[in-house]
């Protein structure tokens, strides 16, 4: 029978019961990173989900060149990843309930935000003045996508400007925090939310533990940037478990109804 | 091939250049091949190497750039304050938890119009660099920002920001009091208000600590500043894995005031004296004070909600992708 190890306690965990448990260990309960179709797969109801903004992809627009270009690490992502872009966006029903649905994928340079997920999310912003419905994101990230240069930064703003105008509609906004979530993404929609989740443990912060340790030359405490010292320090609503997202969820949204 | 030509390439080119000249030597001595299917092979590869050193001599103009832009010397945002505002008054705090040095927020008159002026203040010798803590924000900076410019917005000020920071503060402290959402919330509020916002870029424009600040109906950049998602040595150590490509990072990155003007992320230019502000610092701020008193008579005329959503377009626009 294959086995998994779980990335923080290290036990073997069978297959079939790690899927079960949403990739999340059963004996220490660490949330592992999952990409945004197992997210869409585990949130949405089943069948629910219709993509937007399928037809937009990421371009090398500046011929960004490091030791690779950028066009080519978008063509080994792409065929690596499950997905075109670091986000999927679509309509979808939470135990009936109708949102507006980003889901952000790690797997996908980091998670990294560029012009697609900018634009993706502002097509998803539009949808969900335009249908009415609640607008949820899952985050992940480690921040802007550097390939693109001052317009990966920019997307920053757009986002925000795009999602205050769901705000402004008083449609509410809930964000998502998984493992881990930081930099541009989190400076700017992951932090405006009406309502921000954060799974356990995940990591979420703009500076990461790296950068901390560069500043003040010594290692960060173990629990820096985590979602349980964000909840300590007022930064984040609730922790909530895997297994118990999509009922959260379904509540606030119910809630949100008045 | 003329081997010296391969001095003037960048180190990180080096490898890939002397993989395909080797696999060209290689092909040479298949028989099958004459010579003059070598001669456009033989070509590209020279014009490659011409590319390879033009980019390396571009990534030392650009890094040239970089240094003037962190001048000690320079004009810093206290000296535009003090040579473009009469009765300009400091105002401290966050009314939640404390005061940021670093970012200095204030009202003061401009041809007899109350304007509100924030900006972040880097200081020019490491006493002063110690009490603004180098320019680099920290939450109560940003929220002090967000307190003046919903002040602003209620009283018809218009706001005028000077950005030069490497980028917000990266402590455990900043973090622990929300860092993240501060620089958020204040690109929020900049979206939110409808009284008239110029941005000037005058040194360092560093990351989200900077664009905190940059939300503008006019985003103007000082020639030699510059404006980055990521300093180059922080790309560098990234991308390249290495501080050798640190200048090539400045490069690739297109931080410079004339790239963003092209990719319409900047609306405009302002000129600095010769070889840079700091050879003049008084011409640099009468430059800045015609160029903002000018912008604001521009501005001012503008309903609240045309700038509102002018600006919202503006930034919602941004962005380059194919489209099926």
């Amino acid at each position: 029978m294959e086995k998994n190890k779980c990335k923080n306690c290290n036990k073997e965990i069978e297959n079939e019961i790690f899927v079960l448990n949403l990739w999340v260990c059963p004996y220490c309960n660490y949330h592992h990173t999952i990409d945004a179709r197992d997210r869409l797969q585990i949130t949405a109801d089943s069948n629910s989900f219709n993509e937007l903004g399928k037809n937009i992809s990421s371009v090398d627009f500046l011929n960004f060149y490091d030791i690779k270009s950028y066009g080519e690490r978008l063509k080994e992502t792409r065929l690596k990843a499950s997905l075109d872009d670091a986000i999927i966006v679509g309509d979808a029903q939470i135990e009936g309930n109708d949102v507006a649905l980003g889901i952000m994928d790690f797997g996908f340079m980091g998670g990294s935000m560029g012009s697609v997920v900018g634009e993706k999310i502002k097509i998803l912003s539009n949808y969900s003045i335009g249908k009415n419905i609640p607008l949820v994101i899952f985050c992940t990230s480690g921040g802007a996508r550097m390939q693109e240069g001052t317009i990966s930064l920019m997307q920053m703003a757009k986002t925000v400007s795009s999602i205050g105008r769901v705000k402004e509609n008083r449609i509410p906004y809930i964000t998502v925090i998984t493992n881990p979530t930081s930099g541009g993404v989190s400076a700017s929609f992951a932090t405006i939310a009406d309502i921000i989740i954060a799974e356990p443990h995940a990591l979420f912060c703009f500076a990461g533990p790296r950068v901390i340790k560069q500043t003040i030359k010594k290692n960060p405490p173990p629990d820096f940037g985590s979602a349980e010292r964000n909840l300590k320090n007022g930064q984040v609503d609730m922790i909530v478990n895997r297994g118990d997202l999509k009922d959260t969820l379904a509540n606030l949204l119910r809630l949100f109804r008045g | 091939m003329d081997l010296k030509k391969l001095e003037e390439i960048p180190k990180n080119y080096l490898k890939e250049i002397l993989g395909s000249l080797s696999k060209l030597e290689k092909l040479k001595k298949i028989p099958f091949f004459t010579g003059i299917h070598f001669k456009d092979a033989e070509r590209a590869l020279e014009r490659k190497i011409e590319t390879y050193k033009s980019v390396e001599r571009d990534a030392r103009r650009v890094w040239k750039i970089v240094e003037l832009s962190r001048n000690d010397n320079r004009p810093q945002c206290r000296d535009y304050i003090k040579g473009i505002f009469e009765d300009f008054v400091d105002l401290s705090g966050d009314r939640l938890t404390g005061e940021d040095k670093s970012i200095i927020a204030g009202l003061g008159k401009i041809n007899g119009r109350t304007v509100a002026a924030i900006g972040h203040n880097k200081g020019k010798d490491i006493k002063e660099r110690m009490i603004y803590n180098f320019g680099m924000g920290i939450p109560q900076g940003y929220r002090k920002s967000q307190r003046i410019m919903e002040l602003a917005d209620r009283f018809g000020f218009p706001i005028v920001t000077f950005i030069d920071t490497p980028g917000a503060y990266p402590a455990i402290e900043a973090e622990d009091d929300g860092q993240a959402g501060a620089i958020a919330k204040s690109i929020s509020v900049m979206f939110k208000v409808k009284v008239p916002i110029i941005v000037v870029l005058v040194g360092e424009g560093g990351s989200g600590g900077a664009l905190a600040l940059a939300i503008g109906n006019e985003v103007a950049m000082l020639e030699n500043s510059t404006y980055s998602v990521i300093s180059p040595e922080g790309c560098a150590a990234i991308l390249w894995k290495n501080p050798s490509g640190t200048k090539l990072a400045a490069r690739e990155l297109r931080l410079t005031s004339g790239d963003l003007l092209k990719l319409k992320i900047i609306d405009r230019v302002i000129p600095e004296p010769l070889g840079g502000a700091q050879n003049a610092p008084e011409r640099m701020v009468k430059i800045v004070k015609r160029y903002v008193t000018g912008a604001l008579e521009r501005y001012v005329r503008i309903s609240g909600d045309e700038l509102k959503s002018a600006k919202a377009s503006k930034f919602e626009s941004m962005g380059f992708f194919n489209k099926e």
